[in-house]
């Protein structure tokens, strides 16, 4: 361990400070959140009491699940979080596959496939996501014939694509010029070279922002509400329209979007330790 | 076709923006002949050597290996590095790959040859510099030493017909470079066409057929080890040799 540790720590070190700088933001964000949601439930039950608002927290796990001769038959939320977390799931392959070409194209030589993805990428980013859903919605997805379903995965694809665009891009080009240069003079290719050598080093180091694009994903996930697709969001206002719980119904909402983002976000954590300590790094 | 120099570098010139760096540069390779390359630091060996396997374009004059000219065709470039091997300063070995994976990659990818043979050939090589029993190791796992033996198997193993070296030695602890040295002397005597780019003297006095002196750009001086030792025609020479050898 000595001697490896040694080396290795000192090549690897941009990274290891990135990630515990990554690790620290993380902790202050938790400290952070766990102060103002402590505010916030102040402030709601101050208002609500203020309001005289009827709770009825007993009416909510109906729409979770009920047991019913011993099956369990779904409530309307947890079927809207299936769908949220279908289409999270979806587009972040999706938005992956756009960000490595994109990515690949930005970092080519090629003068036009470098115009395409800068153009992508800036308007992906410099226009609201709610237009863009509404896009790919009345314009894309007629065109196309694809269903609402897919015009939402796609939308959100299409965003966050350029985000992860830019990890990508940022973790090829943190990998070691000589490690290109050696691929070469083997006589590799540019594709056998990137799946072979670039990215498999470029990946831990994109893991943590990634990590931080699929969060975002489960959470913009929640526009696709605009054009009715029954996600979480939209099972919510259902259920409030229906029975004015709208204190119970939104934070139960929350939570639950809550519940699945900081796990993802442990989960990556967890990940990102065991793959940065694996192989003596 | 024997008889064609293994490696033909004529009027090579090449610029860095405006920075000439490489100034009408000759020099010719015979098969099975080991050259060896000093001069000061910035003076264009490294550029030289990589002008070779086309890690750098160069701009004017022909470089020709085994009788394929390197031109703009992508077909000349592949096959060139089919042929030219080079070990670098650094190491390059890939680190997120074990040592055998390391050696096997390219035989399989570049190569298409079968896992099973590619392996039987990594390991033959890792025992010709030998460190066979480090196979399943990592780089990191290894000595500077250690690695740069792994980097000359990985070379070995696509069989090239000649091999580059740019400063094997620099980057490594004094007691490791010998090691390193006794395996280059070794594929020296085993026939390979070298060009080595190197400091370390008593290597070049040992197997160098030529010897060849850099600065600033051109080819000050090129000649047998002999006569580049004892009589070195020019002053530049002289004096650089003075420098390197009284330390
Ligand atoms: N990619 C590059 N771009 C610009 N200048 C370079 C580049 N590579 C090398 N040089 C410059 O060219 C000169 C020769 O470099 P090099 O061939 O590495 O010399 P040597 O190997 O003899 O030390 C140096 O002055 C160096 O700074
Ligand atoms: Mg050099």
């Amino acid at each position: 361990m000595t001697k490896a540790g040694q080396g290795s720590s000192q090549s690897l070190s941009p990274r290891e400070t990135r990630a515990r700088r990554a690790r620290r933001a993380r902790a202050l964000d938790a400290a952070l959140f766990a102060a103002c949601l402590a505010a916030l439930a102040w402030i709601v039950l101050r208002g609500a009491q203020a309001m005289g608002y009827n709770w009825q927290w007993f009416r909510v796990p109906r729409y979770l699940w009920r047991i019913v001769d011993g099956e369990v038959i779904l409530g309307a939320l947890i079927k809207g979080l299936i769908v949220t977390l279908q289409i999270s799931a979806l587009a972040m392959l999706c938005a992956a596959a756009f960000g490595l070409v994109t990515a690949l194209l930005r970092l080519s030589r090629s003068p036009v496939g470098r115009a395409l993805a800068y153009g992508y990428i800036e308007i992906a980013r410099n226009t609201p996501l709610l237009l863009q859903v509404l896009v790919f919605y009345f314009i894309i997805a007629y065109i196309l014939g694809i269903s609402r379903f897919w015009a939402g995965v796609l939308s959100l694809a299409f965003y966050e694509g350029a985000f992860a665009a830019e990890i990508i891009r940022g973790g090829v080009l943190a990998v070691r010029k000589g490690q290109w240069e050696a691929a070469r003079s083997l006589g590799l290719g540019p594709f056998d070279t990137y799946r072979d050598v670039i990215l498999p080093q470029a990946l831990p180091l994109m893991l943590p922002p990634m990590a931080g694009v699929l969060v975002n994903l489960v959470k913009h996930s929640s526009i696709v509400s605009a054009i009715a697709i029954f996600d979480l969001t939209t099972e919510g206002r259902t259920i409030v329209a229906d029975t004015f719980m709208a204190f119970e119904i939104w934070l139960t909402v929350a939570g639950i979007y809550l519940v699945i983002t900081l796990s993802l976000s442990l989960a990556v954590a967890g990940l990102e330790r065991r793959y940065g300590f694996a192989r003596g790094h | 076709m024997t008889d064609t120099p293994m490696i033909a570098v004529r009027s090579v010139n090449k610029w860095f923006g405006a920075f000439h760096v490489l100034k009408d540069v000759d020099l010719v390779v015979q098969r099975g002949q080991k050259v060896v390359v000093c001069g000061p630091s910035g003076s264009g060996k490294s550029t030289l050597i990589r002008c070779i396997n086309r890690l750098e374009e160069h701009d004017e004059g022909e470089i020709i290996v085994d009788g394929i000219r390197l031109d703009e065709s992508l077909e000349h470039i592949a096959a060139i590095r089919r042929e030219v091997g080079m070990v670098f300063q650094q190491f390059n070995l890939f680190p997120h790959l074990t040592v055998l994976e390391n050696c096997v990659l390219a035989q399989v990818r570049a190569r298409k040859t079968p896992r099973a043979d590619a392996e039987a050939r990594a390991m033959q090589y890792l025992a010709r510099v030998r460190i066979p029993e480090q196979a399943s190791k990592y780089p990191g796992q290894l000595s500077g030493g250690q690695q740069q033996r792994v980097a000359i198997a990985r070379s070995l193993c696509m069989e090239p017909k000649v091999m580059l070296f740019d400063e094997p030695t620099s980057a490594l602890d004094p007691e490791m470079i010998k090691e390193v040295l006794d395996v280059m002397t070794d594929l020296a005597q085993s026939g390979m066409t070298m060009i080595c780019v190197t400091h370390e003297m008593g290597f070049a006095r040992k197997v160098a057929d030529l010897m060849v002196f850099m600065d600033h750009g051109r080819v000050v001086e090129s000649s047998p080890p002999a006569e580049f030792f004892a009589a070195p025609r020019s002053d530049r020479t002289r004096q650089f040799l003075d420098q390197i050898l009284s330390h």
